[in-house]
């Protein structure tokens, strides 16, 4: 410590007082702040519970269950086959991401595994379905910062992976495409020379992104160094996905994880940031979304012959048992838990989505900021709803 | 308009008035589930584009909206906000309901938490069933709505009659009572409720 003149003590007692009579007269009374539950910024129906005091957040609460719709409770009283018709509406950006946990886990109570041709296609549009997620993400984060161009880009880009998934599904959202035991249909004639030029558009809209919006100053100064959320901290409150791999910790479950899908088949991949600030966490999808794009189109060259089913009795009664089979969807790390007592349906299922836990650090990160960082991290822990309040 | 408040103005200004108010409607974007994405698609994305019809998408709050777009699972936890924002909203208002979830419950049908059907909250003008309808299939519930509005009869929605006065159904019915110059005659007791319209034409579901 240095020693400071007797002049100097004065004035520094005389500007300690000064601060502490403006502090009296400045001071407000604590107000909450309610946002939502419907709001453009909270992807939803999402409510948060802010208590402020003046422009920092001292207190945050999210409120949750405005989505709640009870899938727990309706998978018990749907078929095998018809529970992948709920399911879809979870995560709503990926849903075909939603449907593979599930007929995974019921393959496996069944022991039986998809033919190749049936792995390698569920894996390319599980990471379609993670595209049009992340691409959308991608454009709505410019408008939490009040950038409207993004969005409208990413609205256009991701109307090309819907027809994909449309040309080959069916279904531009809800593909339900997904069986117990391989898949509902073979791939339309000229699907794969259609996506590999739509993996090229994506790959440009993603290089667009990067300049518009990650080289934006405006853009950084509100990203950088806001809602830091350190590796252990990530850990305790159970994050996974893109927010646990900005924080710094190497873990992708399609990776890590032996299951009967394509992934191992390309060679890809897994980014992490050391930062785990929000600017991280969007770098980190950024990225990602790069990382599917190559998955698809090396995939597109390995499909191999053969059927896409295989044999499964036409009504499908799983035998008993419990099964537990986990992916690495779009928003995270995404599970069911599946007890059949050898019906029609599952006994009961249960839901881990990927949603419900990175909103649970909400709580921690939004203590202590200012009011408009509450929104950018709110838009960079990027939850759905849906996958929130299932 | 004084015009209006007495309950009685000439059909061209009602004509006007009419054209006006259907291609300047600035629609609040309910957004609950999925069916948000796709009224996103709808009403934010290049190809859809809205604004060609004269529907402009962002209001500030609802206070400034002339129709809804409820889109997406209502929950009985969601219900009272969406009927406190529906009260928020002048006259005249309309309402489209968009996707299987709003209209009737759709796949959560037997959920204990959903509230089937939004029309049980708040009136409804257009029904889009699908799950969820694509985004043409919400112009065209859009499209629908306009029309409706263009044949609506102003002095008589002033006086509250609108949910039991189509204008248009009842020329035909009654053999052109009400196609003389000055609407907002005294209203039958014959004259039919008025229908919900259904993009498709098929049933709410």
């Amino acid at each position: 410590m240095t020693m400071l003149s007797d002049r100097q003590q004065l004035s520094y007692i005389a500007s300690q007082a000064a601060d502490a009579r403006l502090n009296v007269e400045l001071e407000t009374e604590g107000m909450t702040l309610n946002i939502g539950p419907q709001h453009p910024a909270t992807h939803g129906t999402l409510r948060i519970i802010c208590r402020l005091d003046g422009e920092q957040v001292v207190w945050a609460e999210p409120s949750a269950g405005y989505m709640h719709r009870g899938y727990e409770k309706l998978t018990e009283v749907r078929t095998f086959p018809q529970v992948t018709t709920l399911i879809n509406r979870i995560d709503w950006l990926g849903s075909f991401a939603n449907e593979v946990p599930f007929i995974l886990a019921a393959e496996k109570l069944m022991e039986i595994e998809a033919p190749p041709r049936a792995q390698v296609i569920r894996t390319i549009l599980f990471e379609l379905s993670r595209i049009a997620n992340v691409s959308l993400f991608l454009g709505d984060l410019g408008v939490q910062m009040g950038a409207i161009t993004p969005v409208f880009l990413a609205f256009r880009d991701r109307e090309y992976v819907l027809n994909l998934i449309e040309g080959a599904t069916g279904g531009r959202f809800h593909p339900n495409f997904d069986r117990i035991g391989g898949l509902k249909d073979d791939l339309p004639k000229g699907w794969i020379d259609e996506t590999r030029q739509v993996m090229i558009k994506l790959q440009q809209f993603c290089d667009t992104i990067e300049d518009l919006l990650f080289g934006n100053e405006i853009f950084q100064s509100r990203m950088r160094g806001i809602g830091i959320i350190p590796a252990d901290i990530a850990k305790s409150y159970g994050l996974s996905g893109a927010n646990l791999r900005a924080s710094g910790i190497d873990y992708d479950l399609r990776r890590d994880q032996e299951l009967p899908m394509a992934w191992d088949k390309a060679d890809w991949r897994v980014w992490t940031h050391p930062d785990g600030d929000s600017f991280a966490r969007c770098w980190v999808r950024l990225q990602e979304t790069r990382e599917s794009c190559k998955i698809v189109e090396q995939l597109l060259d390995q499909i191999p012959a053969g059927p896409i089913m295989t044999k499964v009795p036409r009504i499908i009664k799983v035998p008993e048992g419990e099964a537990w089979v986990a992916t690495e969807n779009p928003l995270g790390e995404m599970g069911y838990y599946v007890v059949s007592k050898g019906d029609l349906g599952p006994f009961r299922v249960k839901i881990r989505s990927a949603s419900f836990n990175n909103i649970s650090v909400v709580p921690w990160a939004l203590k202590g900021v200012y009011v408009p960082d509450v929104i950018t991290i709110l838009a960079s822990l990027y939850f759905i709803l849906g996958d929130i309040d299932r | 308009m004084g015009l209006v408040d007495r309950g009685r103005m000439p059909a061209p200004l009602t004509k006007l008035f009419n054209m006006s108010r259907s291609y300047s409607l600035w629609v609040y974007q309910w957004g609950l589930a999925c069916c948000a994405i796709e009224m996103g698609a709808a009403f934010g994305s290049p190809r859809y584009d809205v604004m060609r019809l004269g529907v402009i998408p962002l209001p500030a709050s609802p206070r400034q909206a002339d129709f809804v777009c409820i889109s997406g699972t209502v929950t009985d936890k969601m219900a009272p906000a969406i009927k406190r924002l529906w009260e928020q909203m002048p006259e005249p208002k309309y309402s489209i309901s968009m996707g299987s979830c709003a209209n009737c419950g759709g796949p959560y049908w037997d959920s204990y938490s959903v509230t089937k059907g939004v029309d049980q909250i708040i009136p409804i003008d257009v029904y889009v069933p699908g799950c969820p309808p694509r985004p043409e299939a919400l112009l065209e519930g859009v499209v629908l709505l306009q029309q409706r509005i263009k044949n609506e009869d102003m002095a008589a929605k002033w006086r509250g009659d609108e949910y039991r006065n189509n204008r248009r159904e009842y020329e035909v019915d009654d053999g052109g009572y009400r196609t003389h110059g000055v609407s907002g005659d005294p209203i039958p007791s014959n004259v039919p409720p008025r229908e919900p319209i259904v993009v498709g034409g098929g049933p709410i579901e």
